[in-house]
C-alpha cells in the first residue's frame, strides 16, 4: 500500500469526498439510495440529491429515516443513510438494531463530525460513544475514518456487505495519509510505521496524532509501530497479536469514550491472547463541550502528546 | 395592551436582536436565521408574560422557557443578559473555550436557561415532564416550549404533543416558530409538514395562529393561554428566519452564517437607530 503521509492536510475535506463519492455511487448503481436528516447541505449532496430519485430528504427524524432505510433495503436498494453522530447512532439506535439488524435488511450508516469534531456544535452533537453502540450491534461492521482516499475505498466496499455498515467521519479536512487511488481493505489493520519499542493502534483523527508522536518519541530513541486500525469491528485480530508479541507495549488512540471503542476492542483481543501491558488514549468517561477542535483536543487528552506519554508508561511497564 | 408596554416591548425586541450579533460577531459565525425569528415572542414572554425573578432564577413557583430548537441559544442568552440574569458582556463569550454560551442551551452552563436542548425534538416531552412536575407539586407555573417547524419533523414532538393534550396540561404552551425554513431550505421542499395549526388543534390543543413578529398579537395571543382549563394551548407563530435585519432574512442560507465584524457593526447601528427613534 502506498503512503504518502508527511504531516501536511489533504487539500479536500470529508465533506467534499462524501458528496461527490455518494453521487458517484448512486450514478454507477441504480439500486444505491442515499437518504439524509436535513443535513445534505453540510456533507455537500443537496446539489445533486435534493433533485434526484436517489436522494430522500427525511427531513429531522433520524428513527424514521432508519426505518425508511431499512425498508428500502428489503426492496433490493443498498441505503446509505447520513446524519450527525449522535443522531446516527443514539437518535436512531434502536430502529437500525431492530429494523436493519436483527430483520436482516443491510444498511450504511454515516454518522459525521465525531467526538471533538463536532467542535462548535457542543456537547449535545458530541459522540463519544457511537463506535460502543455499533460495536454491539451483532454482524456490524465498524469504520472510524482516517483520510480522505481510506473514506472513498470505504464507501465503495460497503455497499454490497451484509449487516449494518457505520462509518463515523469528519467533515473538515484532515492528514494525507493514502496515495490516491489506493484500496485500504476493510478489516486489515494497515502497518504505517514499525519500531520494536511498542505498537500504537490508532483510529480516524488519532491516526494523525500517533504518527507525530512516532517522530517526537524517534528523537528519544523510542522506536514505534503505528497501525491504523481503522475497522474497529470485525478487528484484525492477527494483527493486534502480532505486534503485541513483538513489542511487548500497546497503546490505542482515537476520539472516542474509553468505554467500548478500541481501547475495549484491541483489550479484549489481549486478555485472552497475549496479555501484554496496554495504555489508551481516549475521552474519560465524560460528556463533551463546545469549543474549537484544538482546544478540545487538549481538554480531552488527545493530541500527539498524550500519546507520547501514554507509550513511555506502557514501555515502562513492560516486564 | 397600552402604547407605553407596546412601546417597551417593540425597544426590548431590538435589544435582543442587538445581543445576538453581539455574540455572533464576538465568534464570527452562529446560529442567527433561528435566533433572530424568535426575538420578538421572547421579548413579550420575559418582558411581561412570564413570572420570573431573575435574582432568584432557580424560584420553583416561576414559569419557565424551554427552547426546543436549542440552536436559538443566542436569543435566549440575549434576553436573559438584558434581563439581569448575568453580567451583559459575558454572552460575548459565546462558543469560546470555557464559555458558559455554547451554541446550544444548556442550563448547567447558563444562569436562567431552564432546560439543555440541541438534540431537536426533546424539548418538548422535557417541557411536558415541567408542566406536569409543576401541576403534581401544586405550583402555579406555566412551561413555555418554542419548537422549530423544521423540528417538528421530529415523532417525539407529535408524541410529546398526543401526551400534554391527553393529561391535560393547559399549562404547557407550545410557541411553534413556523418561519418556513430549516437546515436545507424550505420545509416544503425538505418534508411538508402542512398546515400546522390544523395539526395543533386535531392534536387536542387550544390553537391559535399569529404573526410571531408581531408584538402586540404575540401579547394577546399569550394572554389567552391565561386560562387554564381543559387544553395545552399552541401559538403557530408565522415568522420570517432573519426577522429584523434585511440582509439576514434575504439571505437563502441563513440557518448558520459565517459574518465579519464590519457587517455586524452595521446591523448593529441600523437596530441602534431603531431603538433610538422610540425616544425615551
Ligand atoms: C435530532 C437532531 N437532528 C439534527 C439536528 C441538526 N440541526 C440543527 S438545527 C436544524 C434545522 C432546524 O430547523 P428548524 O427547527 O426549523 O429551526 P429554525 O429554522 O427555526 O432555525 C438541524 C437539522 C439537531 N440539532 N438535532
Amino acid at each position: 500500500m502506498k503512503i504518502v503521509y508527511n504531516g501536511e492536510k489533504d487539500s479536500r475535506a470529508f465533506k467534499d469526498i462524501l458528496g461527490t463519492q455518494l453521487q458517484a455511487l448512486a450514478e454507477e448503481d441504480p439500486d444505491v439510495i442515499y437518504l439524509d436528516a436535513d443535513l445534505m447541505s453540510c456533507i455537500g449532496t443537496a446539489k445533486w440529491a435534493m433533485d434526484s430519485n436517489q436522494g430522500i430528504n427525511c427531513g429531522i427524524a433520524e428513527a424514521n429515516m432508519a426505518g425508511v432505510a431499512a425498508g428500502l433495503s428489503a426492496s433490493g436498494f443498498k441505503p446509505y443513510i447520513h446524519s450527525f453522530g449522535p443522531f446516527a447512532s443514539r437518535r436512531c439506535y434502536d430502529q437500525v438494531y431492530l429494523s436493519a439488524g436483527y430483520a436482516g435488511n443491510p444498511i450504511t450508516v454515516i454518522g459525521s463530525d465525531p467526538g471533538v469534531c463536532a467542535a462548535f456544535n457542543g456537547g449535545t452533537h458530541m459522540p463519544f460513544e457511537d463506535m460502543a453502540l455499533y460495536r454491539a450491534m451483532p454482524g456490524s461492521t465498524v469504520l472510524d475514518i482516517a483520510d480522505c482516499n481510506q473514506l472513498i475505498s470505504v464507501l465503495k466496499q460497503v455497499k454490497d456487505m451484509d449487516g449494518v455498515k457505520y462509518i463515523r467521519v469528519g467533515r473538515k479536512n484532515c492528514a494525507k495519509i493514502y496515495a490516491d487511488g489506493e484500496e485500504v481493505p476493510i478489516g486489515k489493520g494497515v502497518t504505517l510505521r514499525e519500531g520494536k519499542d511498542a505498537v500504537v493502534f490508532a483510529t480516524g483523527i488519532l491516526l494523525h496524532e500517533a504518527l507525530q508522536a512516532a517522530e517526537t518519541l524517534a528523537k528519544e530513541g523510542i522506536e514505534i509501530t503505528v497501525v491504523d486500525m481503522f475497522t474497529v469491528k470485525p478487528l484484525d485480530a492477527a494483527c493486534v497479536l502480532q505486534y503485541a508479541r513483538e513489542t511487548g507495549a500497546v497503546v490505542t488512540a482515537e476520539n472516542h469514550n474509553k468505554i467500548g471503542g478500541l481501547y475495549s476492542a484491541v483489550c479484549e483481543v489481549l486478555a485472552s491472547g497475549e496479555p501484554v501491558p496496554v495504555e489508551y488514549v481516549a475521552v474519560e468517561d465524560v460528556f463533551g463541550e463546545v469549543g474549537p477542535q484544538d482546544y478540545l483536543q487538549k481538554q480531552f487528552g488527545l493530541t500527539a502528546e498524550h500519546i507520547v506519554e501514554k507509550v513511555k508508561a506502557a514501555v515502562a511497564r513492560k516486564k | 395592551m397600552d402604547d407605553k408596554t407596546k412601546k417597551e416591548l417593540e425597544k426590548l425586541a431590538l435589544q435582543i436582536r442587538m445581543g445576538v450579533v453581539e455574540e455572533i460577531k464576538a465568534r464570527g459565525f452562529g446560529h442567527i436565521g433561528g435566533s433572530l425569528s424568535i426575538c420578538d415572542a421572547l421579548a413579550v414572554l420575559y418582558g411581561r408574560e412570564m413570572k420570573i425573578d431573575p435574582k432568584n432564577p432557580q424560584w420553583p413557583e416561576r414559569d419557565k422557557l424551554v427552547c426546543s430548537k436549542g440552536h436559538a441559544g443566542p436569543a435566549i442568552y440575549s434576553v436573559l443578559a438584558v434581563k439581569g440574569y448575568f453580567p451583559y458582556e459575558e454572552i460575548k463569550t459565546l462558543n469560546q473555550p470555557g464559555t458558559n454560551f455554547p451554541s446550544h442551551c444548556d442550563k448547567k452552563k447558563t444562569i436562567g436557561v431552564d432546560m439543555t436542548t440541541g438534540s431537536l425534538g426533546q424539548g418538548t416531552s422535557l417541557a411536558a415532564g415541567m408542566a406536569l412536575g409543576d401541576r403534581l407539586k401544586g405550583r402555579d407555573s406555566r412551561v413555555f416550549v418554542i419548537v422549530g417547524d423544521g423540528e417538528s419533523n421530529e415523532g417525539q414532538v407529535w408524541e410529546a404533543f398526543l401526551f400534554a393534550a391527553a393529561k391535560k396540561l393547559s399549562n404547557y404552551v407550545v410557541l411553534l416558530d413556523n418561519n418556513k425554513k430549516q437546515l436545507d431550505g424550505y420545509v416544503k421542499d425538505v418534508l411538508d409538514t402542512g398546515d400546522l395549526a390544523a395539526k395543533m388543534k386535531a392534536f387536542g390543543f387550544d390553537t391559535q395562529a399569529v404573526d410571531g413578529n408581531d408584538i402586540e398579537a404575540m401579547a394577546q395571543a399569550l394572554e389567552r393561554t391565561r386560562q387554564g382549563g381543559e387544553k395545552p394551548y399552541a401559538i403557530v407563530m408565522d415568522t420570517v428566519k432573519g426577522k429584523g435585519i434585511p440582509d439576514v432574512e434575504q439571505t437563502m442560507a441563513n440557518h448558520s452564517m459565517n459574518i465579519d465584524a464590519e457587517q455586524c457593526d452595521k446591523w448593529l447601528a441600523d437596530l441602534q437607530k431603531a431603538y433610538a427613534a422610540f425616544g425615551e
